[in-house]
């Protein structure tokens, strides 16, 4: 899945193993080709490899092996606005391949007529290893994610019986869409019978391509010593100290949901027990994974802080303040930083420099630019 | 691991006989108010609290039918036939047909109201028909895409009590125990007996048992009195007070008659 013209970029030779087979025809519902497709040709089985430091995924394969034809209906169905109301928001819009599946520049996310979320869009990267979805966690299977903010009034306000009837009447006028996408899932599933579970199915083949290994940090992890300069190596060792308790493991999350300090807002969004409805889980949210944080500001689920520095800062200064507040919101503040004598995460100028040094390794540029990830002509980001 | 327990409870084998005779057995769920049939946006009713509304929809799941026999025996329908969504504005779906039923004489019928959690957290491929979030569930509403689960039932109307500012009132009864944590569980088992009758399954009869379900049992019943002036609407978050409507709904089915 990684693009061959890329190679030059991988280090020692290194070469990322999560996904083998043949390249992915990238215009394979491109009616003009010259070499007519065989009928009825089976999809072509690809086999998804975990990368070796990361541990086994949550997704069960077993239940949607992947196929070059069904990835790639999922990346169209992805970035096609055929699954919003105006036919113009698609997955595609809030998650943009080229800062790791989110909403660069954007606190919050603008959906269909413009209309402002919540919550910062977060990343579609590495949900394989994902057990539970959304920053309140409402989700746990990732075939049902598209659901939520297909449903959502201010995202893509369609219902997905709507899309399927769209998809269905593809590619003629008014279906919203030009691409054939009958066609395309009989070439992924045998044949041109177009429901929910073909349609989730196609996208989780495609999110489970999502896979962000190959950054300066995993290459360290593969053996790479010099993948790290000193500064973001001692960034490394403090991080391990002062953030692994939650940011733990190869993907920096242990996928649990905590309160981080942050003064609720206007709309006091309380997270977790908006789903969960018991009291401790009052203004908790998800662990976020920090892979390709660099290029995902701004941060936090409303999206307040917009750098690296702020978000420290807030570790470091503002956590301390928020325990003094008289906030209702104090009383679910991780234990983890919630010391009385000091709440928050200690931390000096030096050491939040080495730690932000330490986070860019995180970037993954590789996939970040790969060309198989990106909007096939479907979709409109802005 | 919660949800495994469930798992392990409903893939229990099925240990019923293969019936080597078997037919079919019909029951209508008849949606009244008290002693009046439920008209849908024209009849007004009065609740126990004395609160005047009306009734603009009422949809609810049944499912995990086990019927009794007048000899001790119990038959579960096969899982995967045994869900249901029953919709007032649509009588169709009203008569529930339930098929390969050995040839007996049954005096009870056993079912949940809503869908069984093991079905509520299972993969993709098993929602199908009136599961199929993207068919029926999503197209009647019947799911919640951000808290994923099925709502099991549906009261909307409007009533003057109601202190919202169209005067509507919506009461959506879901949560099936939580996926990776417990939480509220909706789920509810009711058992109707027959009485005095049988509703016999044989080569030339198909029983058609009529049940009545009582919309005025929602609002009052051992869970709660629910007063519209209080509460005009509920949904996933007020999980306590939806837990208390299940309690009084679990009570609002009722034998009338068998053809």
């Amino acid at each position: 899945m990684i693009t061959r013209t890329k190679i030059g970029c991988f280090r020692n030779g290194l070469f990322p193993l999560w996904i083998t087979g043949a390249t992915l025809l990238l215009f394979s519902c491109d009616k003009t080709k010259e070499t007519p497709e065989p009928i009825d040709k089976e999809p072509t089985p690809v086999s998804w490899k975990k990368p070796d430091h990361f541990p086994d995924p949550v997704y069960d394969l077993s239940r949607n092996p992947l196929t070059e034809e069904g990835i790639e209906l999922g990346r169209f169905l992805f970035y096609d606005g055929i699954l919003s109301r105006t036919n113009k928001i698609g997955c595609g819009t809030c998650h943009q391949p080229q800062v790791a599946f989110t909403h660069h520049g954007h606190e919050l996310s603008h959906g269909v007529d413009d209309l402002l979320g919540t919550r910062n869009a977060p990343s579609t990267q590495n949900l394989a290893w994902s057990p539970v979805f959304f920053w309140d966690g409402g989700v746990h299977d990732l075939d049902f994610v598209p659901f939520n903010p297909i449903a959502n009034p201010v995202e893509m306000d369609e219902t997905v019986p709507n899309i399927l009837d769209k998809l269905r009447a593809s590619p003629h006028n008014g279906s919203g869409t030009k691409v054939d996408y009958p066609n395309m899932f009989k070439k992924a599933f045998g044949t041109e019978e177009i429901n929910t579970e073909r349609m989730m199915k196609a996208l989780s083949q495609f999110m489970m391509t999502m896979v962000s290994a190959t950054s300066q940090y995993d290459f360290y992890l593969m053996g790479d010593q010099s993948a790290l300069n000193p500064l973001e190596k001692e960034g490394m060792l403090l991080f391990e100290q002062k953030c692994s308790s939650c940011h733990s493991g190869v993907l920096q999350t242990d996928h649990s949901f905590r309160n981080n300090g942050l003064m609720p807002l206007r709309i006091n969004d309380q997270g977790r027990f908006n789903v969960s409805t018991r009291t401790e889980d009052k203004y908790k949210f998800k662990v976020p994974s920090l892979r390709n944080v660099g290029v995902t500001n701004p941060y936090m689920h409303d999206g307040r802080y917009h750098t690296l520095e702020e978000v420290l800062d807030h570790y470091s200064r503002n956590i301390a303040h928020f325990y003094h507040s008289g906030s209702e919101a104090v009383e679910t503040l991780d234990p983890l930083l919630a010391n009385p004598a000091n709440p928050g995460i200690p931390m000096t100028q030096d050491e939040k420099k080495a730690i932000i040094a330490f986070l860019h390794t995180l970037t993954d540029e590789i996939f970040n630019s790969n060309p198989q990830l990106k909007d096939p002509g479907v979709g409109n980001a802005f | 691991m919660f949800v495994a327990a469930c798992l392990l409870i409903s893939c229990k084998k099925n240990d019923n006989p293969t019936p080597t005779e078997s037919g079919s057995l019909r029951i209508e769920f008849d949606n009244v108010v008290g002693d009046e049939n439920l008209v849908l946006n024209a009849k007004t009713y009065r609740n126990a609290a004395g609160e005047e509304f009306t009734v603009s929809k009422l949809d609810y799941f049944v499912s995990n039918f086990v019927l009794y026999d007048d000899k001790g025996n119990s038959f579960t329908i096969p899982q995967d036939s045994s869900y249901f969504l029953i919709r007032e504005d649509e009588k169709s779906s009203q008569y529930v047909t339930l098929n390969q039923i050995p040839f007996a004489d049954y005096v009870a019928v056993e079912f949940m109201v809503g869908v069984d959690s093991a079905r509520s957290a299972s993969p993709i491929e098993k929602r199908k028909g009136v599961l199929d979030p993207g068919e029926n569930p999503s197209h009647h509403g019947m799911y919640w895409s951000w808290n994923a689960g099925y709502i099991f039932l549906k009261l909307e109307g409007s009533s003057d009590a109601a202190t919202s500012a169209n005067g509507k009132f919506s009461y959506h009864i879901g949560l099936y125990g939580g996926y990776h944590e417990p939480t509220v569980n909706n789920t509810r088992v009711v058992r109707v007996e027959f009485g005095h009758d049988k509703a016999t399954v044989s080569s030339t009869k198909v029983p058609l048992v009529h049940l009545f379900a009582d919309v005025l049992k929602i609002f009052d019943g051992p869970g709660t009195q629910l007063k519209i002036s209080e509460i005009n609407s509920i949904a996933a978050e007020r999980a306590q007070e939806a837990a208390q409507v299940a309690d009084n709904y679990a009570q609002m089915f009722t034998y009338d008659h068998t053809h």
